[in-house]
């Protein structure tokens, strides 16, 4: 293995002992916030965000960094997302927790990866057809949240925290 | 709130601010070991692995397909990553002894028995429908969900709008049915 490839074994390691931590790779955690009942996976992934943000922000102003915005791409983003929205209900799992979930022994998470190899097959074949479809309707390139809103990142960035600690608070008090 | 509770993990507030600090070490790790900024991300591995099974049977097909080659069919960065979660999270589920070789999951038993069968349908099924949609969205909840997320892109707060808010209308008509 090259040193990339440990760096990334390395990395994903503490990420999953994290996930695991936190109770987050489960089922019923990830079934539990669909349903509205049970907000753990929220607590967690609004937490790394908030602390991330920053972070990632602070390094991109000194100038180590560079961001990496994902496009805009209105079709693709609508569109996929009903589906992995639509597909995560029924898997209760995404593609990072799935491998966690085998790694803390729930072992049907096996149906859920090999389906999910599958599916990116399948949109390996069928990707020239998206590329003239759903992926050509409307790209909106890479924008970031300051130009939709006109606000600097370092308005945003507290704001954010002052909504999600507020969500947390409420997520306390309904037990959620 | 950040108090630790040894019966059931830590608290996901900690666990999660934790994250946050691994994603951060991460991009400036990657940004001067290997000179160039990764962000946490799952679902691209998924498509090399698909390239890389494929390959051992039809390597002329995986070689002529635009999307293969574009996703470039390596063993890289992300895709230990991704192998790394498992690892990360059989070790602490050991050490902590939360450790289950489950077969059906609690919820899912409610609504449809404690069949194997379907549970293996279901999660198949689900699998290749969600992931078909995190290639055509180009994110998952890891890439989108954290790593957009906290680079304030745009399209990462579309993206968890739709997968959750159809999240909660799929998972309400199929688990709360009688």
């Amino acid at each position: 293995m090259n040193s990339e490839q440990w760096l990334g074994l390395l990395t994903g390691v503490l990420f999953g002992f994290l996930l695991q931590k936190g109770r987050v790779l489960r089922f019923d955690k990830q079934v539990g916030a669909m349903l509205l009942k049970d907000m753990t996976i929220f607590k967690f992934m609004l937490s790394a965000i908030l602390v991330g943000m920053v972070g990632i922000n602070l390094l991109v102003d000194l100038g180590i960094i560079t961001l990496s915005h994902k496009p805009l791409n209105v079709g693709a983003i609508v569109v996929g997302g009903a589906l992995f929205g639509a597909g995560w209900a029924i898997m209760g799992f995404c593609p990072g927790t799935s491998i966690g979930a085998l790694g803390e022994g729930r072992w049907h998470a096996l149906f859920a990866i090999v389906g999910m190899i599958a599916g990116a097959a399948l949109y390996a074949e069928l990707f020239p057809w998206m590329q003239s479809t759903v992926l050509a309707w409307k790209d909106l390139g890479k924008l970031d949240l300051p130009q939709v809103t006109g606000l600097g990142k370092w308005v945003l960035i507290p704001l954010f925290w002052v909504g999600c600690l507020g969500l947390f608070a409420w997520f306390e008090k309904k037990n959620l | 709130m950040l108090k630790r509770k040894t019966s059931d993990g830590w608290s996901p507030y900690l666990a999660g601010a934790l994250v946050g600090l691994l994603a951060v070490a991460s991009v400036l790790a990657t940004t001067t070991l290997m000179g160039k900024t990764n962000y946490l991300g799952a679902s691209t591995t998924f498509v090399r692995a698909a390239g890389l099974l494929e390959r051992t049977v039809a390597p002329d097909h995986v070689a002529g397909n635009v999307y293969f080659t574009k996703s470039k069919i390596v063993v890289d960065w992300q895709f230990m990553l991704v192998s790394g979660i498992f690892f990360g999270a059989l070790v602490a589920s050991v050490a902590d002894r939360s450790f289950r070789l489950e077969h059906v999951p609690p919820t899912w038993k409610k609504r449809f028995g404690p069949s194997i069968g379907k549970r293996a349908a279901g999660a198949f099924l689900g699998g290749v429908v969600a992931m078909f949609g995190a290639r055509m969205a180009d994110g998952c909840p890891s890439g989108h969900g954290l790593s957009g997320m906290m680079q304030l892109s745009a399209s990462a707060f579309v993206a968890l709008a739709m997968f959750f808010g159809v999240g909660v209308v799929v998972a309400h008509l199929v688990y709360r049915r009688k």
